[in-house]
């Protein structure tokens, strides 16, 4: 149980996969200059990250890794190089399948995480989580508590820079300096202040 | 007699200033900021990003009649796939270190926002040949601003150039120590938004 408190707490502050990792900026810059937009996605981050950790890592250690396929007879096939492009399918099945499955059981939930559910497909955050547990040999459990952890990472990310900008709002920033150059900036300092949980142990 | 019409010319150089894919459509970021560590791990990530942007935009062109509307996002993503994993496995072969220090970011060049907005943007409409500069032109938009982001951060962090020192060891006697913040990631992005910032400022004075 320590050993996945300790992992989800590296994912969500140490190694927060954006602001360490730079996972998921393009959709972070353009959609933090709302906070119920912000927080919409970045639910719906949590949500699709937990469920497609999971199933990559069954897909990569019964399909795709080296000697995967012994159950099938075949122990010399590595299809390891596949990963990429069975990922993204699998991601983008996935968000589709999630999509439906909302609409189905919650329309009100659908409806305010509708326009972004399809988006989440080309984020790379997600597809990131994907390829950095198979390059850190994470176990079922492992995967599944990284993906969540790495998910809340990036929703406490976005929150607080939605929030950040809708104060500033009312400061007198340079007039080349608006937009990217300025949420820039503080992503930079936000970034600074995370790197101080780096030294915790639990 | 230009080899290049006017128009071939203009999809080349307008993401170089005026149209930079990341500074001013600000696409692709993740890895402008992820692998600029130093010099020459931003050279082979462009090079990599310009080869993919090249081919797919390409191929995309040459099939654009023959993609169905509706389903033009996952065929669009599979060439791309396609190209991504060839480049992944070239770096393997001829340059393994540099893969190896690259980790994921090879692969994430599928979900490079660069690449889909152009084949979505540029290719489906126009034909190959143009959207080969459209390629490449985005292409050297993007490598300019890494390299100019790994020069900074390579020079102010560890005080090399290219794997060369250029501070001389006199600097360092007199008391002058290496911004080890630039090698982190708080580096990458003060360092982006201040050339994005420099940038927006001498795009306008060039319009005026």
């Amino acid at each position: 149980m320590e050993h996945y408190l300790s992992l989800i707490t590296k994912a969500v502050f140490v190694e927060n996969i954006l602001l360490a990792y730079f996972l998921g900026m393009c959709s972070f810059l353009a959609v933090s200059k709302k906070v119920d937009a912000s927080i919409g996605l970045g639910f719906a981050v949590i949500f699709v990250l937990t469920i497609t950790a999971p199933v990559n890592w069954f897909i990569y250690s019964y399909l795709l890794g080296d000697g995967a396929l012994v159950w099938l007879g075949f122990p010399d096939v590595n299809l390891s190089f596949l990963k990429p492009i069975v990922f993204i399918a699998v991601i983008a099945a996935m968000v589709q399948l999630v999509e439906m499955v909302i609409d189905k059981f919650s329309p009100s939930l659908y409806q305010s995480l509708g326009i972004f559910l399809p988006l989440i497909a080309v984020n790379c955050s997600i597809l990131g989580g994907s390829l950095f547990l198979v390059e850190r040999n994470y176990t079922l459990m492992e995967s599944t508590v990284f993906g969540f952890g790495s998910g809340l990472g990036w929703f406490l990310a976005i929150a607080s820079m939605a929030s950040i900008r809708y104060r500033l709002r009312y400061s007198n920033v340079p007039t080349n300096l608006r937009g990217v150059g300025i949420t820039m900036l503080l992503t930079g300092l936000i970034s600074i202040a995370f790197m101080s949980f780096g030294g915790i142990q639990l | 007699m230009a080899i290049l019409s006017k128009s071939s010319k203009r999809a080349v150089s307008d993401p170089l200033m005026s149209n930079n894919p990341i500074t001013l459509q600000v696409l692709g970021i993740c890895s402008a900021l992820a692998v600029t560590t130093s010099l020459e791990i931003s050279l082979v990530m462009t090079l990599a990003v310009i080869a993919v942007l090249c081919v797919s935009n390409t191929v995309i062109s040459l099939l654009r009649n023959l993609i169905p509307s509706k389903v033009r996002i996952i065929v669009q993503l599979s060439v791309i796939a396609s190209m991504v994993i060839l480049t992944d496995l070239v770096l393997q072969a001829y340059m393994y270190d540099i893969s190896k220090q690259l980790t994921v970011f090879v692969s994430l060049i599928i979900t490079n926002c660069i690449i889909m907005g152009r084949a979505e943007a540029f290719a489906m409409q126009n034909g190959p040949w143009k959207s080969f500069l459209d390629g490449l032109g985005n292409g050297l938009g993007y490598g300019m601003i890494l390299i100019t982001v790994g020069f900074f951060r390579e020079l102010l962090g560890s005080g090399t150039i290219y794997g060369f020192k250029v501070i001389p060891e006199s600097m360092y006697a007199a008391g002058y120590e290496n911004m080890g913040l630039m090698v982190l990631s708080p580096g990458a992005f003060i360092i982006l938004g201040l050339i994005v910032w420099a940038q927006r400022i001498i795009g306008k004075v060039e319009q005026e």
